[in-house]
């Protein structure tokens, strides 16, 4: 079965007065209908800017290519901005990470959802005031047709980032990309909405990017996962393994750094990260991660290469995680 | 549906309290109602001379009589009625200018913000250069060279006045253009041009209402300048400018006849002022139901 999203070799560069930032570097991605496939990394790694890369939605400076991108079948590389336009919100839809200024403040929820929906479908306003309700009503909100006649600052960042998912999901997407969706909202909400999501994923076939720099929200929901760093995705595979057995330097730094009830000592401080994420200006020479790397040696100094280890695990490291591991 | 008791707009009633607001809002509804229907109630023209009845003084003083509640002009003109006629036309040039200058204005602002770059490279350079014109000097000079007639008065004036909405324009849509519900739009496959309409100018409509009520103060102010310097609206039309202008030379016996014309034009500008500023208030986003 083809993959909902296939994406190879991805690259992202913004030209800015000092040089030329390398933003992303080469991602490869594949997620399936039905999997949510989270993307870790921190501020400045790229994940974001790899999402709108996919979307299309880049700043005007910045220039993406790519080996290929494909939503299914069609391949996104070959479509003009209008027919990307078509694509973006029927095909794949984003919500974003603040819900509280993610709706236009001029207009009603029902004027705003109804006229997205109207915007991609041949639909009469009654009809689309009507699938809007339901929407409504399937990611949870109770009096729907209250809720369609409200302007979005009547609404709280839980209902709000609901209202988000619905307007996403409006037109059934093939693809959601989720940017930090719960970053912004308390963590019961939190725990709302990624059920939500898992539910609505279930009900609809729907394939998700996760992008998030919370590892617990990783944990909860998405099946497969790629760690980020500098541009580059040093690690991919299925959750569980990797958090079970992390074979990048940097993915068991990410590990060390969460608190896990039982294993870290109280009192004892966390793991850290020591030195700083390299300039993307330019090519970096050899390993990215080298300069903090507690396991650096000469041969760092060349690109790393990709390991495979089982058939859905990959790593870009020169050492072997035995060794990596028996080094600091 | 207990919900609808709780949404229900609370604003007015508390900013109507505010006072300024309710005076700007009835000094100018006066405005509006006299000047629509006025001429209509006044028994007198407007045009009509009477040179029996020159300099009639208005009721309350001595010699008034409630025919001429006002009094007369120089040349016999019921004043009252010149005066409600005066109100259309400085109503009709303050809202064809803001029309113009608005449109001017607002056009070059959003697309300076939202385009940015070279485009906001130019639009600011026409601002710029906009800035460097005397308003006064400009106007008095394109109208002695074209002729006055309202037409030509309206078009000086909106051709002149539109930088305030450039600049309002251009900063507040900048503002909004990198906020998440235009990035929002975009992802769900917004063409640039709808994002623009529907987007980006109802957020910045406020702002621009604001600047409007400024701005069609001042068109009405610098009318009647030029009309008092004799190149605004051509006689007989009753402007405001223009009684001020004829008045002038019986200023000193009977004071009157430019007091009340310059009384209106103050109340007038005065009640649109506290008119621009109460919309300020009640327009801030928290004010909307």
């Amino acid at each position: 079965m083809t993959p909902v999203l296939t994406v190879e070799s991805l690259r992202v560069e913004i030209p800015v007065k000092s040089g030329l930032p390398r933003a992303v570097r080469g991602v490869d991605l594949a997620i399936g209908a039905g999997e949510t496939h989270g993307l870790v990394g921190e501020s400045g790694s790229g994940k974001s800017l790899t999402a709108l890369g996919i979307m299309g939605l880049l700043p005007p400076r910045a220039r993406r290519s790519a080996a290929r991108l494909r939503l299914g079948e069609v391949d996104l590389l070959a479509l003009g901005e209008r027919a990307m336009e078509d694509v973006r919100g029927d095909r794949i839809a984003m919500i974003f990470q603040e819900p509280m200024t993610s709706l236009n403040p001029a207009f009603t929820v029902g004027a705003q959802l109804s006229e997205t929906l109207r915007r991609h479908r041949k639909v009469t306003r009654g009809e689309a005031i009507a699938r809007a309700a339901g929407m409504l009503a399937r990611v949870g909100i109770s009096s729907p047709r209250t809720r369609l006649a409200q302007y979005p600052h009547q609404l709280s960042g839980g209902l709000r980032q609901r209202v988000m998912i619905a307007m996403a999901l409006l037109c059934e997407p093939k693809l959601l990309i989720a940017d930090e969706p719960t970053t912004a909202l308390d963590v019961t909400v939190q725990a709302q909405i990624l059920r939500l999501l898992a539910e609505l994923q279930r009900a609809m076939g729907l394939a998700i990017l996760l992008i998030t720099h919370d590892l617990s929200v990783v944990a909860r929901v998405a099946q497969r996962v790629s760690v980020m760093y500098a541009g580059e995705i040093v690690e991919t595979g299925e959750v569980a393994d990797v958090f079970a057995r992390p074979m990048h330097p940097y993915t068991r730094g990410l590990m060390s750094a969460v608190p896990v009830p039982g294993k870290v000592r109280r009192g004892a401080p966390l793991g850290t990260i020591a030195g700083v994420v390299p300039s993307l200006i330019g090519d970096i020479d050899g390993c990215a991660f080298r300069a903090r790397c507690p396991s650096a040696h000469d041969a760092c100094l060349r690109p790393p290469p990709v390991r495979g280890a089982g058939a859905t695990r990959s790593y870009r490291c020169h050492l072997l995680p035995e060794v990596a591991e028996a080094r600091p | 549906m207990t919900d609808h008791v709780l949404q229900a707009p609370i604003v007015l009633p508390r900013r109507l309290r505010q006072g300024g607001f309710a005076v700007g809002a009835a000094i100018v509804g006066v405005v509006i109602v006299a000047a629509l229907i006025g001429p209509a109630l006044i028994p007198h023209d407007p045009f009509v001379q009477d040179l029996l009845k020159r300099l009639v003084p208005p009721i309350w003083m001595e010699g008034g009589s409630a025919e001429h509640v006002l009094g007369t002009d120089q040349v016999g003109r019921d004043y009252l009625a010149r005066l409600v006629y005066g109100a259309r036309i400085s109503l009709l040039i303050g809202l064809s200018t803001v029309i113009v200058s608005g449109l001017i204005g607002t056009t070059l602002g959003v697309a300076g913000g939202f385009f940015g770059g070279r485009v906001d490279d130019i639009v600011t350079f026409v601002i710029t250069c906009r800035l460097a014109v005397p308003l006064i000097l400009m106007a008095l000079a394109v109208v002695s060279l074209v002729g006055s007639s309202l037409l030509v008065v309206v078009m000086t004036l909106g051709l002149l006045l539109w930088e305030r909405f450039a600049v309002v324009a251009r900063a507040t849509t900048a503002q909004v253009r990198n906020l998440d519900y235009v990035a929002a739009a975009r992802a769900a496959g917004c063409s640039r041009g709808y994002i623009l309409l529907r987007e980006v100018l109802p957020n910045i409509l406020n702002p621009l209402i604001v600047v409007a009520t400024l701005e069609m103060a001042l068109a009405i102010l610098l009318e009647a300048a030029l009309s008092f310097l004799g190149l605004g609206v051509p006689p007989p039309l009753p402007s405001w400018g223009l009684m001020i202008a004829e008045a002038r030379d019986y200023m000193f016996f009977q004071a009157w006849v430019i007091v009340i014309p310059g009384l209106a034009l103050l109340v007038f500008v005065l009640g649109i002022n506290l008119l621009g500023d109460g919309l300020r208030d009640l327009l801030a986003p928290e004010g909307r139901a």
